[in-house]
């Protein structure tokens, strides 16, 4: 029996989070969210277009489930806690996925400003999940600045690389005391297995399952992916060798006549 | 004069934000909504009383598709 994943209290069965950007037709994000068992789904905060048509939060509410705003856009802290307090009065929802970025060649995370706004919006009361840098100790500056987990990239968002430092991500897992879920990068359902194989809580994928050439089989490949990477990690891989070892016996081996 | 989402408006002094959103066809009342005057986030409770000064910065944002 796995455990279900707990976050700031609230079980989680699935531990595959969902981003919906990229999706190109609302029916496709409906059926991805399905395929993708995932129960928090996550949404941008952006200036009210009325001439929309259809709503994100219509497919999220069509599909019992609750949006996870993010702060994806904002490049310093006072824009990423005003993104928030934006999202809590829109969403009434006061969990975050923080997001304060670098540069827009890389998304990659701004450090200071990131464990800047997550102090300020911990202390506002806000549930906070911040994608974060592979780094571990920022992973655990976020930590102590009670982040209710901590997110750090496989590597750049929409880059698809997957795990690009394996050794840091091990860091961060073996010394968080909140879960870790995998954040940018993966892209395709190998790489969800291996976060979780490496002690991932779960997985948060957008651009792979949203830009995939079917959508909706992708979701389901990398739910499956973690759910692989999940019962593997109970298992108990074996050790890695430099040398082969035989499965088959050595003993009684016919002979053959020359 | 004011600035919606960064288009400039003419409303009526003393204008509230309910009024403001009812004169852009926007529902006061619909879920997944909020608004900022002037950077600061106006709570979804005040907005019946809450007036936009003349010159204000109004942004009226919500959920979109996004990672």
């Amino acid at each position: 029996m796995v455990r279900p994943l707990v976050i700031a209290g609230r079980e989680l069965r699935s531990r595959l989070l969902l981003g919906t950007g990229g999706f190109t037709r609302l029916q496709t994000l409906t059926e991805a969210i399905d395929a993708s068992g995932a129960e928090l789904v996550t949404v941008a905060m952006r200036r009210l277009d009325p001439s929309a048509e259809g709503s994100v939060l219509d497919v999220i509410a069509a599909s019992g489930l609750e949006a996870l705003p993010n702060t994806a856009g904002c490049f310093t802290a006072r824009d990423a806690v005003r993104t928030a307090k934006l999202a809590r009065e829109a969403l009434g929802t006061d969990w975050v996925k923080l997001e304060v970025i670098g540069d827009e060649r890389t998304l990659l995370p701004d450090a200071s400003e990131l464990l800047a706004a997550a102090e300020e919006l911990v202390d506002e009361g806000f549930v906070v999940l911040p994608y974060t840098n592979d780094d571990p100790v920022l992973a655990r500056r976020l930590e102590d600045a009670g982040c209710a987990a901590v997110m750090p990239l496989g590597s750049p968002i929409g880059s698809g690389m997957g795990i690009a430092n394996q050794a840091n991500l091990t860091l961060i897992v073996e010394q968080a005391g909140v879960p870790v879920i995998l954040d940018a990068g993966v892209g395709t359902a190998s790489d969800a297995a291996l976060a979780i194989e490496l002690g991932c809580d779960a997985v948060l994928c957008a651009s792979a399952i949203s830009r995939a050439l079917d959508p909706v089989a992708m979701a389901r490949a990398i739910a499956l992916g973690v759910e692989a990477g999940l019962l593997a990690r109970g298992a108990g891989r074996i050790e890695r060798r430099t040398h082969a070892r035989a499965s088959s016996p050595l003993e009684g081996m016919p002979e053959f006549a020359e | 004069m004011i600035f919606v989402n960064g288009q400039p408006h003419d409303v009526p002094d003393r204008s509230t934000i309910s009024e403001l959103l009812v004169k852009l066809n926007i529902d006061p009342e619909a879920s997944g909504i909020a608004v900022a005057v002037d950077s600061e986030v106006a709570a979804r409770g005040a907005w019946t009383r809450h007036e936009v000064r003349e010159g204000a910065h109004v942004e009226i944002v919500t959920a979109t598709q996004g990672g």
